[in-house]
């Protein structure tokens, strides 16, 4: 089981005041003029925490994923929508810090260290690619020293925003996930456009974008990896995405776990608090301890990747991403409830907590997807 | 998908069939609109004027359905819920806040008020909801004083549906010192009563289409003929209202959910992925199974509580069942419907962030579900006491 060292509860500690003070209250304000976190971005960048999974040699942060883990649950317990500007700028430099060779990480790598602001994005999903990635369209043509990119993508988060995206692309649609190859695409390429960004139910703080590339040149040095790494290289991210998903859901729910005690405590019908009624006491019991298994889920994946043990990373990962997006619906749901009409209106943070939980159950992978996933490797293999 | 309707009569077959086409026709094209603009909508509430739908619980001479009525509510609210949850919503609360005043009138008012209201075609509202008094109505602060033989009523109304656009209310307040639920009342309060005034308008998750407002009770005088039924029996008669009204809530939920249903149904039969279609995948079969199931359950609730409504028999454990059941179906089959659509399903491009936005209130408002089952079983311990 984890337990947190004295340096991880100072960090986490530190974290919580800095999202109470800085982050918390222009949550409201993200979701309802959808507006991008660009305050969260300066006090990222500040901080050093753009680039948290960055290697030191790099001048990353160099934490861990454990520690990336709990930084995100309280990010995004008081506003998801910021916590997911952070797992988009982790998922756009995983795919060279572990697939990249060494010219291309020198090339790429060192410009997002220290305190710098560039943005990064992933850019997998397709508007025929969503479950089922091998259904993408996207086509990179070799021409001598470059590659001609033509295609789509859809719901890039960070994608408008981001100085570098890494675009995934088939080279040889005849070898299925063999054929598919990643690239780093640069902002300002030309032949990259930008479609609309979307108009969503609740991470409403989050830049979700249509990419367009229309004979895109993209240099054959920005490729990641060999020709046909690129769909085992989107795993790995997507594995380890999942935990940072986990730990979003995690966060949410605790968020929405907190408002509905506070209210309890505060609300008096039936001439007391309804803290003191039976069934509220049974919901809020409920609501714990779903975030406590979610929590203790998505740290023991954390910790297993930490570990160096990514094939048991990515199958409890899984398993987290799964429970604590689930948990986060029905805690959020829940934490709605307890408000009872109050609930309801937006002047209360708890009906953005519910529509934001509902992204979790959905992206890197929809609950089916990774139930099957997770089913799959303990029946068959 | 036409499913099989309660609709044993002929006039509520026909009622169906004309609700259906309306809202299939004139109401789901405005739904996102509505929802989007969050305003109340004119053209929406004319067309159920013009259909008769705003009167189907008042008595027939004034447009109501000679039987049925309670059925006839339901059905109506269902078919327009599937496309239109605000929209719904306005019929519920037009039989809601007019419950009071033709159950509690007497016959002069009704005479006077109700041709009027045809004839202006006014819509009624609810006010019994406080800043203090949700689940617990026996909390109500709002006073009624006598007062030179008028009633003088001051106090705050919340979350009150139409409250800025009614012209008509029905408002419960305390007429005794006694505590909690005896001393309570109904009031018929009309909206050009000096002292009344309408506060904010809320801003809400979803059914934004319908308005919720703030209503103000400042030293308001209405003639002793306004009360509502006895002095002190106004609790009562909110009761009974719930009897007509959960059953048509339950509806609603049902609506909501048929909705859902429908939109991942059909979703499902054109999206492919992994080389066939959605539908095809196992995963996918078990969802629309279960939400399925749980639309008929819901269907079976909801129109057994108001048939028993109908024929006049005691339906409130009945009632708090429909509700609570196809609310809770309605939560967890949009939460569902948008999983099936994946990426696409979080977007507000397409219906089903809505339709899960909406079905959240059905599980909350009329009696939160927590209320409902302290009602139900309540009502099974009475009757094996």
């Amino acid at each position: 089981m984890i337990r947190l060292t004295e340096e991880q509860k100072i960090t986490v500690d530190m974290v919580r005041k800095l999202a109470d003070r800085e982050i918390l209250p222009r949550a409201k304000e993200l979701d309802e003029q959808s507006l991008f976190p660009e305050h969260a971005l300066n006090l990222f960048s500040e901080l050093g925490l753009l680039n948290p999974l960055l290697p030191v040699e790099y001048d990353g942060s160099g934490m861990g994923m454990l520690m990336l883990v709990l930084v995100l649950e309280e990010i995004a317990r008081v506003c998801a929508s910021t916590a997911l500007l952070l797992i988009a700028q982790t998922d756009g430099m995983l795919p060279i810090v572990h697939g990249g060779s060494a010219g291309l990480k020198k090339k790429f790598l060192p410009r997002l260290g220290g305190n710098s602001r560039l943005l990064t994005a992933l850019g997998a999903t397709e508007p025929s690619a969503g479950s089922d990635l091998l259904g993408m369209k996207s086509r990179a043509v070799r021409k001598g020293d470059h590659y001609v990119v033509n295609g789509q993508k859809c719901f890039i988060t960070n994608g408008s925003v981001a100085d570098m995206i890494v675009v995934y692309a088939y080279t040889d649609p005849g070898r299925k996930a063999k054929g598919i190859s990643a690239f780093v695409v640069e902002k300002g390429t030309p032949g990259l456009t930008y479609g609309r960004n979307e108009s969503k139910m609740g991470m409403r703080g989050s830049v979700n974008s249509e990419l367009f590339f229309e004979d895109m040149k993209v240099p054959a040095e920005n490729r990641i990896g060999e020709e046909g790494d690129g769909f085992v290289n989107l795993m790995t991210t997507l594995s380890m995405n999942r935990v940072f998903c986990a730990a979003q859901a995690v966060g949410i729910a605790q968020g929405a776990l907190d408002e509905a005690t506070r209210h309890a405590r505060e609300r008096i019908q039936f001439g007391k608090p309804i803290a003191h009624q039976p069934v509220i006491q049974s919901m809020i019991a409920d609501m714990a301890t779903a975030v406590e298994a979610a929590r203790l889920l998505t740290r023991e994946a954390a910790a297993l990747f930490d570990e160096g043990d990514a094939g048991r990373g990515a199958l409890f990962g899984g398993m987290a991403k799964t429970l604590a997006s689930d948990s986060a619906m029905r805690v959020t749901t829940d934490s709605v409830q307890i408000l009872g009409g109050y609930g309801y209106m937006k002047d209360h943070s708890v009906e953005r907590m519910m529509r934001d939980a509902k992204l979790t159950q959905i992206y890197t992978g929809t609950n089916q997807i990774t139930r099957l996933v997770t089913g799959r490797s303990l029946l068959l293999s | 998908m036409e499913e099989p309707l309660f609709a044993d009569t002929e006039e509520l077959r026909m009622l169906a069939d004309t609700v259906r086409r309306a809202a299939r026709e004139k109401i789901a094209p405005l739904a996102a609109s509505i929802d989007e603009k969050g305003e109340f909508n004119r053209e929406v509430a004319a067309l159920f004027w013009d259909l008769g739908l705003m009167t189907l619980t008042f008595p027939p001479p004034y447009g109501g359905m000679e039987r049925d009525q309670g059925t006839a509510l339901s059905l109506a609210v269902e078919e327009i819920a599937r496309h239109c949850a605000s929209s719904s919503l306005l019929l519920i609360i037009q039989a809601v806040g007019s419950f009071p005043i033709i159950h509690g009138g007497r016959p002069e008012l009704l005479e006077k008020l109700l041709p009027r209201m045809l004839e202006n075609r006014e819509l009624a509202a609810y006010l019994v909801t406080e800043p203090s008094a949700g689940s617990d109505v026996g909390a109500i602060r709002t006073t009624a004083a006598m007062d030179g033989g008028e009633y003088v009523l001051t106090g705050t109304k919340v979350f009150a549906t139409n409250g800025a656009v009614a012209s008509v209310y029905a408002v419960l307040a305390r007429t005794s010192a006694a505590a909690g639920r005896d001393g309570l009342s109904f009031f018929l309060v009309e909206r050009d009563t000096p002292g009344l005034s309408v506060g904010r308008i809320e801003k809400k998750l979803g059914q934004r289409g319908s308005n919720t407002a703030e209503v103000i009770l400042d030293e308001v005088r209405v003639p002793a003929g306004n009360l509502l039924g006895k002095e002190g029996k106004g609790f009562l008669l909110a009761m009974k209202d719930f009897d007509m009204s959960r059953p048509a809530v339950g509806a609603q939920a049902l609506g909501i959910a048929e909705g859902a249903l429908a939109e991942m149904v059909r979703y499902a039969r054109q999206r492919k992925t992994f080389g066939k279609l959605l539908c095809e995948h196992q995963m996918i079969q078990q969802i629309i199974a279960d939400s399925a199931t749980l639309v008929e359950a819901s269907r079976g609730l909801v129109y057994r509580a108001a048939r028993l409504f109908d024929e006049g028999q005691r339906n409130t454990k009945l009632a708090s069942m429909a509700k609570v059941f196809a609310s809770d179906a309605a939560m967890k089959i949009t939460t569902d419907a948008i999983q099936v659509f994946g990426g696409y399903g979080y977007m507000r491009d397409f219906p089903v962030e809505r339709m899960f936005r909406d079905a959240k209130l059905t599980q909350i408002f009329e009696g939160a579900n927590q209320i409902q089952r302290l009602v139900i079983a309540r009502e099974i311990l009475k009757e094996t006491a």
